[in-house]
């Protein structure tokens, strides 16, 4: 009795995951097919034909187009800066204790637990009471570095903790000045956790809508041009850049997982050898 | 290097450094904040600005000249400066200005000007005029964070402890959907739930329409443009902020306290409450915070796939910010809202809170 009932549960559990899991894919499966229609006026909501004009036409919207390729550009100037000031944080937090080292650690939490649309109003009002910037590009792209360097420092921290910092010893015992101990010891080692943050705050960047609206004055990224449209048009492009853009980023994940598969192999292999 | 420079002077500068390191950090922060936020102005300013640099300089010195010792002690401090300095500015600092104007007031509409004046009338109107919103916004963030537990738990412990070899790319599959804009997402639940989609159609055929109706999911035949679809927005966009967490926090559980748990003769339900759950806490208090915060904030889903009675706090905000000018209301109404999520995030800290958030 207990055991069939057992297998009932796990089966039940195991079907409940799965419907939770195609439920996650159900806008997505409908993006991507609606990238294929050919709608009937403005609106591409409503299934229509299949055809392949949009795909072989990515960029026939000119406004989607420049707000895409103005999004990615603040992604890649804002990540560039989050990145530096974000792991300069985190190597301080997770190499020294120090005093106040616990009152810091809690600050960065604290730009994670304001809601974007508190952060965003506020920014707004500082940009507000200056004549120094207009709203633009500059203020979205302080916004941005704003809310990422939280997230680039939390994320190195976690991914450096184990770091065996005694390494740099070594190196400095063997005669290394400590510029040299850390590009050559240190940064190789905690790069690839930097690496991952970036591409989280790239991530973070592109996507960010709230913070971004309130302080884009008439700079129009990716969403806000999306926002935007909403109310005039759909066009079937949007589904095509965003289907681009999912790819892109499955692509990415799936040669980071791939490539550090091998390198678990690699690392394997040598065990056995030495053994 | 002056005769000064001996090593017990040497020993005296470090004993002191990281104090100092800590106080030149501090101080360079309130700099900051105070010109940004307009605590000062003229000629003032002009000597904070100067203090700011002062710091700055100072603490260069002082590593110059303390030697390796105090370099060590200064080290983390200088490291974190950068980064405080910006977050001083931009995070800080219009904290302060965002309370300003809340308590502001602007002559007209049209005017860019605002005077300080210690206007509480603005978080009174902020009240009276907006009160259904905060509670809709706090009643529909809730449900949407309880939901995302039901949902989010059985998937992330079917992916932990069943996952097999295949944990990574079920996890990567949780995760990939999150890779298209949020906008659009939320956008194609719109057409989905439409009232010519295929979801209204289904239901008709079926004919789940009396009973959806009598939960309220459904209202006159549709499910757009409900409470129901707001919730269930917010509960689709949030639900890798609620996944995720748990699954770490069950993914470090030692598989061997569920098979010592089985070898007491313990049920695997009575493993499960009693072992598995209560080691699975931090992650479910982590993803309540990722969850609900920004769905109290959010105004997305509720203008795409509410209607006019179901605007949430969010909705007015951005409303009144961006499109009425009414800077100190709305100014007024996100502090409340800030305010308010910290002391329910500080409350429930206290009564659920574990050690393992930061």
């Amino acid at each position: 009795m207990i055991p069939s009932r057992t297998k009932v549960g796990k089966q039940l559990l195991n079907i409940v995951a799965g419907a939770a899991l195609i439920y996650l894919f159900v806008p997505i499966v409908f993006i991507v097919a609606f990238s294929f229609n050919k709608p009937r006026g403005k609106f591409n909501l409503i299934w229509q034909e299949f055809t392949l004009d949009n795909w072989s036409k990515p960029f026939s919207n000119p406004g989607l187009t420049d707000a895409f390729f103005r999004s990615l550009q603040v992604a890649a100037i804002s990540t560039l800066i989050a990145t530096f000031l974000g792991a300069l944080m985190a190597i301080a937090l997770a190499r020294y204790r120090f005093k106040g080292h616990g009152g810091f650690n809690l600050f960065l939490v604290l730009p994670l637990t304001a809601p974007e649309i508190v952060i965003g109003s506020s920014l707004a009002t500082l940009f507000l009471g200056q004549n120094f910037i207009d709203f633009g590009l500059l203020t979205i792209i302080i916004a941005h570095v704003m809310f990422q360097v939280s997230f680039v420092a939390l994320t190195v921290r976690a991914r450096i903790r184990g770091f065996d910092w005694t390494l740099e010893q070594a190196a400095q015992d063997l005669g290394a000045t400590p510029m040299r101990t850390f590009w050559k010891v240190t940064f190789p080692l905690i790069l690839p956790g930097i690496l991952a943050a970036a591409l989280l705050a790239f991530a973070l960047s592109i996507d960010d809508f709230i913070i971004t609206f309130f302080n884009s004055g008439s700079v129009q990224t990716f969403p806000i041009y999306i926002y935007g449209a909403a109310r005039v048009e759909i066009s079937p492009q949007i589904n095509v850049l965003a289907s681009i853009v999912l790819f892109a980023s499955v692509a990415i994940l799936a040669i980071g997982t791939f490539s550090g598969k091998r390198k678990k192999a690699g690392r394997k292999q040598r065990k056995l050898v030495r053994t | 290097m002056g005769a000064v420079d001996t090593p017990v002077r040497r020993s005296q500068i470090a004993a002191s450094a990281d104090r100092v390191g800590l106080g030149a950090l501090l101080i360079a922060t309130v700099c900051l904040v105070a010109i940004g936020g307009k605590w000062v102005s003229g000629p003032l300013s002009a000597l904070i600005v100067l203090v700011l640099v002062a710091t700055i300089g100072g603490v260069f010195a002082l590593a110059w000249r303390g030697g390796p010792e105090a370099r060590r002690l200064l080290a983390p401090y200088g490291l974190l400066k950068p980064g405080m300095l910006w977050l001083g500015l931009f995070f800080l600092a219009p904290l302060w200005s965002l309370l300003r104007i809340s308590l502001s007031t602007k002559e007209s509409r049209f005017d860019i000007n605002y005077n300080f004046s210690w206007a509480f009338e603005n978080y009174r109107i902020a009240f009276a005029n907006f009160g259904g919103q905060f509670s809709r916004a706090f009643l529909y963030a809730a449900i949407a964070t309880v939901l995302t537990i039901l949902i989010g738990y059985p998937l992330a412990y079917v992916i932990a402890f069943r996952g097999g070899k295949f944990k990574n790319i079920l996890l990567g599959l949780v995760v990939v959907p999150f890779f298209t804009s949020y906008l659009i997402r939320t956008i194609a639940w719109s057409t989905i739930l439409s009232d010519e989609g295929v979801v209204v159609s289904f239901v008709k055929t079926v004919g789940l329409v009396p009973l959806l109706e009598a939960l309220q999911i459904m209202d006159n035949g549709r499910l757009l443009n409900t409470p129901a679809a707001v919730i269930g927005g917010l509960t689709y966009n949030f639900l890798p902020f609620m996944l995720l967490p748990i699954y770490v926090s069950l993914e470090k559980i030692d598989v061997d306290l569920m098979n010592a748990a089985n070898d007491l003769y313990s049920t695997n339900t009575a493993a499960f409450r009693k072992v598995v759950f209560p080691l699975s806490m931090p992650g479910v208090f982590a993803g309540t915070l990722l969850t609900f915060i920004p769905a109290a904030g959010d105004f997305v889903n509720a203008q795409f796939l509410g209607n006019p009675n179901t605007t949430m706090i969010g909705n007015s905000i951005q409303d009144q910010f961006l499109r009425q000018n009414n800077y100190p209301v709305a100014s007024a109404m996100a502090a409340v809202l800030m305010v308010s999520i910290a002391a329910l995030v500080l409350l429930y800290t206290r009564l659920f809170g574990t050690e393992e958030l930061a």
